[in-house]
């Protein structure tokens, strides 16, 4: 796929970084010629200099054959711009504005063809915020993604001393939860992917990935861990933009402190949310602060500013002054993958959560959702079965049946719309019928393309 | 000092003639209710306000000039210092027994629309003096609401003051359009249009229409005069009370909130705002409680009728209206104080209602939360909001600044008054009912008697209390500094 990137920011470089990987031809535009450089030495990509809102530079860019413009600029309205430019003037199919403003929703008219022409919004602030918010909601998982509209869930989940199943087999604990529709997709233990057959031993430590039904999380959660309470009191150091969305998202569920080091923002923060949160104005950091505004009985520490480090340094203190589960949100890709498990519990990658969504948009094939798993090695998919015995490589066939790329395994299906709808387990000899929502745990991102081709429907279909 | 007064005489000149048709109207009733009993009289007061207006217009015309805020405050202090001496004129010619001070008393009292009367043996006056003693309330709620929600904030004063801050968010609606005029012809629309309604249902609950029309006068204004020594005893009726605590709690909001309520055709003005969800919960909160009071201490046996007296009486002083239908004061003391203390903050800023005014209540409240949270967590910011912008320090400093005036007034007064050998019940409830515009007090001056024992120099004291209160204190006492008068 030919994809113009607009601004090589942070969301812009993490964009980039991923889709190169995938064999695409990606260009990015950027005011800063030393920032492009700096892109173009570390990945396989054109940088253009210029202002993406003007013709002349999309021109440039290519964005006649482009299949796709990702407008990740800092400004809302240069996004915009950018979208529209890019549809009207060079009709590229797809475009993608990254829009920090809540007010514009995707499928309004104002975004619609007439408007500002932008088929799909991304909003890394919202991202960020839903996945803090689902593991606050389920403290013990790592990470809890949604199918199928939220009907079933992909959950990360380490096991640990006291959980129900730690010991058994994945056999025995098929067996014992019988009612419970749920499916082990993939076990890693100290990093590496072990296989998940029914005679697996789950050890404490281990990384496992279940999908089940919504609605029975709870109890996949509390057999793999022992269950915790839920959150209660939760202290957040930063009150930026994620900060403050996840405080206004705990209004009435949690005691929320805020930390803040400016005073200014700490002022607009508290005109912003009720009186009952305390905004307290200091740095993650202060022992003192912390050690006063008692961390140690929180039951869960967020570092959410934009330096990596100060994250890493406030979480790390958090923990060692008693707080129950602290997370930190970490850009950096390397840091990320070091902090994880360790004094750490979970380092949310804000990139991680966008380039989920985005992937979603460039896959091809019937794609309902993607997510990215394992900072980035391994994927989630959801795809629709579409056509017939005849036109699909799916549809009419057993789950024996289907060839599956190594180490590709189905995790569920989900069949039906809306409330009707049900999640089916894969047993070998469930059939797959049209417009079955199928999702797969993809272990290696190579494996992808194939996949793809899996949904896509044969020409004749349309014949 | 020339060009202080002059200017200030030239537009007070002019209100002296937009006064001066409010005569006609009594006069109307005399004419066909009095049978021609009074009507010189009013004809009379009508033609001297008139002339020594229009004398007053002439003499200063050459020094017609914009006024500067300074003029302000003297224009204002000058209007509610002279208007009742001209409207207690037919006063003190026509009552029996009346003396000047008491006149004046009178007049003050229905113009601020405190409803506080000196005069007994109501019921036995003509009809037009009593249309008269009630028509003035309406008048005064007239000029009122354009002082507060126009006059004052342009002087920088007043409780609406609060709202004309920058805050962001549904406020906005809520500022008034950008002329004093078209604000003035917006609000006595909504005004007139509550006053009809509420003239017709009193009407409807049973009322004469003259008695109608003068309850109506004194409930939107919340004043508090009735044409009846009994006030609203005389009827002894639930419907007419029920219409009249319904009118009454709609009349203790700002009347800009119904404009912007009519204008944008949403409740949510009104529904989301701060103050008035607090002005409504206080105000159930303390019905609850007293009916309870009553029916615990065996004042009323039936439930309906201890509701009816409890709404009645709590809405009626809270809102700092000031009618009466029995005798509140022989209740248990608990209720009789509750009320007064209801009074001195219940009502809305920008409504007719006198007091500290709700919306300075509810940031103060807030403020002594947000002290103590510091003491737990100093590091804590957390400045008091309102409709979700933050309040100006500077706007918090005024409402402290208001409240220790306040203060120092209420005691000084009373303490002048215990001078006069007043007891201390009757000095401070009097001082109370005056300074927050209620009406009735406690002990000598309470509901079921009234102001006409007092003497001369009480009243006076009573009298320019009455006035203090209604020009929110800073107003008048901005005229006693030495920075005011120095060039």
């Amino acid at each position: 796929m030919n994809i113009i990137i607009l601004g090589a920011g942070r969301v812009g470089e993490s964009v980039a970084e991923s889709l190169v990987s995938e064999q695409n031809d990606i260009t990015v535009i950027d005011m800063d010629p030393a920032r492009l450089r700096l892109l173009e030495d570390k990945l396989d990509l054109r940088g253009v200099v210029g202002n993406g809102i003007q013709p002349s530079v999309l021109r440039d860019a290519g964005a006649k054959d482009a299949d796709m413009v990702i407008a990740c600029a800092a400004a809302d309205e240069t996004n915009l711009v950018t979208c529209k430019v890019a549809h009207d003037v060079f009709n590229v199919p797809t475009t993608i504005a990254r829009l920090r403003s809540p007010e514009f929703i995707e499928g309004d008219e104002l975004l619609s063809q007439t408007g500002f022409s932008v088929s799909h919004v991304l909003c890394p602030e919202e991202s960020v915020t839903r996945y803090i918010r689902q593991l606050i909601s389920y403290p013990e998982a790592l990470q809890v993604l949604e199918f199928a509209d939220g009907r079933a869930s992909l959950i990360a989940v380490r096991a640990n001393h006291g959980g129900a199943l730690v010991g058994h087999t994945i056999g025995e604990f098929r067996e014992r939860y019988t009612r419970c529709e749920m499916r082990v997709v993939a076990l890693y233990r100290l990093d590496t992917e072990m296989e998940a057959t029914p005679s697996t031993r789950i050890l404490a430590g281990d990384e496992i990935f279940v999908l089940a039904d919504t609605d029975k999380i709870r109890d996949v959660l509390s057999a793999i861990h022992n269950t915790d309470k839920p959150v209660q009191r939760v202290m957040i150091a930063g009150g930026g933009r994620v900060g403050l969305r996840l405080a206004r998202s705990l209004v009435g569920q949690c005691e929320v402190k805020l930390l803040e080091r400016d005073k200014k923002r700490c002022e607009y923060l508290a005109s912003q949310l009720p009186s009952s949160m305390l905004i307290l104005q200091g740095d993650g950091a202060d022992e003192d602060l912390l050690e006063e505004e008692n961390v140690g009985e929180m039951d869960m520490f967020l570092a959410l500013t934009s330096d990596d480090e100060d994250n890493i340094m406030s979480a790390m203190l958090a923990k060692r002054l008693g707080a129950g589960r602290v997370m930190a949100l970490i850009n950096r890709r390397a840091y990320a993958d070091m902090m994880q498990g360790g004094t750490i519990d979970i380092a949310i990658s804000p990139s991680q959560a966008v380039i989920g969504e985005l992937l979603t948009h460039i896959r091809r094939g019937d794609v309902a959702a993607v997510h990215s798993l394992r900072r980035g090695a391994a994927e989630a998919f959801e795809g629709i079965a579409r056509g017939d015995a005849k036109t699909s490589k799916l549809v009419g066939r057993r789950i024996e049946e289907l060839k599956l790329p190594k180490g590709t395994r189905i995790g569920g299906i989900v069949r039906g719309e809306g409330r009707n709808s049900e999640v089916l387990m894969p047993h070998h000899d469930r059939l797959i019928e049209a417009g079955d929502h199928i999702i797969l745990f993809i272990p290696n991102k190579r494996l992808v393309r194939e996949v793809e081709k899996l949904f896509q429907v044969s020409a004749t279909f349309f014949g | 000092m020339q060009s202080l007064w002059l200017p200030v005489l030239n537009v007070f000149s002019r209100v002296l003639l937009a006064f001066s048709p409010t005569f006609l109207v009594p006069m109307a009733w005399a004419w066909f209710l009095d049978k021609n009993h009074h009507v010189l009289v009013w004809a009379f007061g009508f033609a001297a306000t008139v002339c020594s207006g229009w004398a007053l217009w002439m003499l200063t015309r050459r020094h017609r000039r914009e006024l500067m805020p300074r003029d302000g405050f003297l224009l204002v202090n000058l209007v509610w210092v002279v208007l009742p001496a001209y409207a207690a004129a037919p006063l003190y010619y026509s009552v029996p027994d009346l003396s000047l001070s008491k006149a004046y008393f009178e007049a003050m009292s229905g113009l601020t629309a405190t409803g506080a009367t000196a005069i007994s043996g109501l019921d036995l006056l003509p009809v037009s003096i009593n249309v008269w003693r009630c028509f003035l309330q309406l008048v005064g709620g007239l000029g009122i609401m354009l002082l507060v929600v126009a006059v004052l904030p342009l002087l920088g004063l007043g409780g609406m003051q609060i709202y004309r801050a920058e805050t962001p968010g549904p406020m906005k609606d809520t500022k008034f359009t950008p002329r004093i005029a078209e604000t003035a012809r917006g609000l006595w629309g909504v005004y007139a249009l509550f006053s009809v309604a509420c003239m017709l249902a009193y009407r409807w609950a049973g009322m004469g229409w003259a008695d109608a029309f003068m309850h109506m006068c004194t409930t939107m204004g919340l004043g508090g005069l009735s044409p009846y020594d009994a006030s609203f005893g005389h009827y002894n009726s639930a419907r007419i009370e029920w219409v009249a605590t319904a009118f009454m709690t709609m009349a203790g909001i700002s009347f800009l909130r119904y404009f912007v309520v009519i204008k944008h055709r949403s409740l949510r003005p009104i529904t989301n705002d701060r103050e008035i969800r607090t002005y409504l919960v206080v105000l159930a909160a303390a019905i609850a409680v007293v009916t309870l009071l009553l029916l615990v201490n065996g004042v009323y046996t039936d439930v309906g009728t201890a509701l009816r007296s409890a709404a009645f009486h709590v809405v009626s002083v809270a809102t700092t209206t000031g009618y009466a239908s029995v005798d509140y004061a022989q209740w248990p003391v608990f209720a009789p104080v509750l009320l007064m203390f209801l009074g001195c903050f219940a009502s809305c800023a920008g409504s007719t209602g006198g007091g500290i005014k709700m919306v300075r209540m509810v940031l103060l409240i807030k403020q002594a939360r947000r002290e103590l949270v510091r003491i737990i967590h100093p590091r804590v910011v957390n400045p008091v909001t309102l409709a979700g912008g933050v309040v100006p320090p500077q706007v918090m400093n005024a409402v402290f600044g208001f409240m220790l005036i306040y203060g120092a007034a209420t005691v000084g007064l009373t303490m002048l008054l215990l001078l006069t050998g007043l007891d201390i019940v009757t000095a401070f409830s009097a001082v109370v009912a005056t300074v927050n515009n209620i009406g009735p007090g406690l002990g000598l001056v309470g509901p079921a008697s009234n102001y006409g024992v007092l003497n001369d120099g009480q009243i006076w004291v009573l009298s320019f209390a009455m006035m203090l209160g209604r020009l929110e204190l800073l107003t008048v006492l901005v005229l006693f500094t030495g920075h005011f008068w120095r060039k």
